[in-house]
């Protein structure tokens, strides 16, 4: 297990340093960062000192090895829009991001898994169907829908629901939360619906087709004859063996999450990270582009990773695997 | 008569009568979703291809709009104009005649950015597929590392540099083609890899390696000999990427990235009709919205159809 980890680690920084590549060569080359950095009437002298000030004359490998270097030390640059430096901005907006993903996932797993299962014990119930129905829905309906057709009802019309923002946050250092707080609560429940309904239906259509397949198998048979109860054949002996590929599934669901959440937080001006991301692709703000691409591909390493790794705790057969080897 | 002369027999009979007697005709003709999804998507091909026919106003006949028609309510409600069957918007454009413009748009969008994806992807497949070695663990990476991103942030990368390298007002010229770029980036991995995999099992068939003896060069052998062989599942990917395709372009054009609001897409329009959601102008959002997703959904459904037809282990 240890070569294992080893060998997923290396290719981890392997895509790591891809995208930083990529980062590089948008930061670098598109758009001249000296030119963000000066007004109109400052000279051509002036400009080329500057420029050799921040070594843009310097071999490019030379360039890029700085580069990776100050991103590893998250510095990442001040933003042409805001003239703050990079890591502030998305520090300050990366905890309203991570929770709304976060419960969005957490919501997505709470209810798609019991109706996954429900829909693939009782193929033909009514209720079956109308999961059935809903969840293509889900996959039909654009995520911006979603959310504006949550907001005309539950803020337009019923007036039940904040339509926008975060509501009242505490803060815990440099962490801010709306967990602890009603308006914070209220605020979330619109947003991470919107995010974590697309989720809850490709979880409950995936569980619902590995349980069609799972209670076919030999071993339900057998616990049935043995005379297990319904419930402990369902959940303890089937439930278990679809695990697999909902983890990795959702798991990978977690990373886009986090790249959906740009289009939940521009429809309830959610002040997070996606938010941040879509005004600076708006105004060119090559800095925090190049930092956010960085940001969501770092998590998605992350979190391939620890999925690659929950395999060896789901999946007993594998450690047997290596074991033998 | 032996089953290979029975095939003779039906080859001679032409293309009719094979397309009567197919599986997929009467599994067509068995499933009612099938035929309504089918009629939805043609009506909308239909209605978007011939909008300036079909459509009783011309949203961007600038001379046609008076601020007077702006923000009418749909035909059933108070204060209704019977010349605008859903209502108009802010500026008095009609909403229906914008739909149609719209569908236009996003169908147009849809389809050329999945025909690249097709083209790119499959020819992709192919060559990773029948050449294999290092070619195909080169494709293949790229496919993976490019499957890890979520379309929707490739395609916001992709503006921004589009952006910082045009300018804004000459992105918006190109914004068409801009969007079919990113999108067709996306969505090419499916179709490589599907390909790759049905070729990785034509190769070793007879009938290529009979194509190899006689010195058919091996790009014919792809494109003549087992394209045709690997084509089927292509089709069912293109359906549901056109459904997923046309979802990405609204996403855009709703956050504002995508077709600029001169030639409002779908997107589009609930982008513009957003704004008015809370003044009580429901219709301007929300009737764009509906027809998105019921055009989406039915191109699901075709495609889901599509997918259970042609696997004939799922029958």
């Amino acid at each position: 297990m240890l070569a294992f980890t080893i060998r997923r680690l290396l290719q981890a920084i392997g895509v790591m340093l891809v995208v930083a590549l990529i980062s590089f060569t948008l930061f670098r080359y598109v758009g001249d960062p000296v030119n963000q950095m000066v007004g109109l009437d400052t000279s051509l002298e002036q400009r080329e000192a500057l420029r050799e000030q921040l070594g843009l004359n310097d071999p490019v490998l030379v360039q890029f090895a700085r580069f990776v270097t100050r991103a590893a030390q998250l510095d990442f640059g001040t933003s042409y829009q805001f003239r703050q430096p990079v890591v502030d901005l998305i520090g300050r907006r990366l905890p309203a991001t991570l929770e709304l993903s976060l419960v969005s996932a957490l919501l997505a797993l709470l209810c798609g898994i019991p109706m996954g299962v429900y829909t693939g014990l009782n193929r033909d119930s009514l209720l079956s169907k109308l999961f059935l129905s809903i969840s293509l829905l889900g996959i039909s309906l654009p995520t911006f829908f979603i959310g504006i057709l949550l907001i005309f009802l539950f803020s337009v019309t019923l007036q039940w629901l904040p339509s926008f923002g975060r509501g009242e946050v505490v803060d815990f250092g440099w962490w801010s939360t709306g967990l602890l707080t009603v308006s914070g609560l209220k605020a979330l429940i619109l947003p991470s619906i919107t995010l974590g309904l697309f989720q809850m239906t490709l979880i409950m259509r995936l569980v619902r087709s590995e349980m069609l397949e799972v209670i076919r198998t030999d071993y339900i048979k057998f616990a049935r004859a043995r005379g297990l109860s319904q419930r402990s054949i369902h959940f303890r002996h089937a439930l278990k063996n679809t695990l697999v590929p909902v983890i990795t599934i959702t798991g990978l669901q977690l990373g886009s999450i986090i790249a959906f959440a740009i289009i939940t937080e521009t429809v309830f001006q959610w002040p997070g990270m996606g938010l941040l991301f879509l005004q600076s692709v708006q105004n060119v703000d090559i800095p925090v582009m190049a930092a956010y691409l960085m940001l969501i591909a770092f998590l998605f390493v992350v979190i391939n990773l620890i999925v690659d790794l929950l395999y060896f705790v789901v999946d007993p057969r594998l450690r047997v695997e290596r074991a033998s080897h | 008569m032996s089953p290979i002369s029975d095939d003779l027999a039906m080859e001679r009979r032409g293309l009719a009568f094979r397309l009567r007697q197919s599986d997929m005709l009467h599994s067509f003709l068995r499933s009612k979703i099938a035929m309504l999804s089918a009629l939805i998507t043609l009506a909308a091909i239909i209605g978007a291809t011939f909008a300036p026919w079909l459509a009783p106003h011309d949203p961007f006949d600038l001379a046609s709009l008076s601020i007077l028609d702006s923000q009418l309510p749909p035909l059933g409600m108070e204060g209704a104009d019977p010349r605008y069957l859903l209502g108009t918007d802010d500026q008095g454009r009609d909403v229906f005649s914008g739909i149609l413009y719209g569908a236009r748009i996003s169908l147009a969008v849809g389809f050329v950015s999945v025909l690249l994806a097709a083209v790119v992807g499959v020819l992709l497949g192919l060559v990773a597929g029948y050449v294999g070695g290092r070619t195909d663990a080169i494709i293949m990476r790229i496919a993976e590392v490019q499957l890890t991103f979520p379309a929707i942030l490739i395609a916001l990368l992709i503006d921004g540099v589009a952006r910082a390298v045009f300018g804004n007002l000459d992105r918006e010229r190109y914004a068409f083609w801009i969007l079919v770029l990113s999108i067709a980036l996306s969505f090419w991995v499916q179709f490589a890899r599907t390909v790759r995999g049905s070729t990785l099992v034509e190769r070793n068939k007879e009938y290529v390696q009979a194509a190899r003896l006689i010195g058919i060069p091996p790009f014919l052998i792809m494109i003549r000999h087992v394209l045709p062989n690997v084509i089927g599942p292509v089709l069912v990917i293109a359906t549901i990427s056109l459904g997923l395709a046309i979802i990405t372009e609204a996403t855009l054009s709703f956050l504002g990235v995508g077709i600029p609001p001169t030639q409002p897409s779908l997107g589009t329009l609930v982008r513009i009709g957003n704004d008015f959601l809370f003044s009580g102008e429901w219709w301007i959002a929300m009737f764009p919205g509906f027809a998105l997703a019921i055009l989406v959904l039915a191109v699901n459904l075709l495609g889901d159809w599509l997918r259970d037809a042609l696997n004939p282990k799922l029958r």
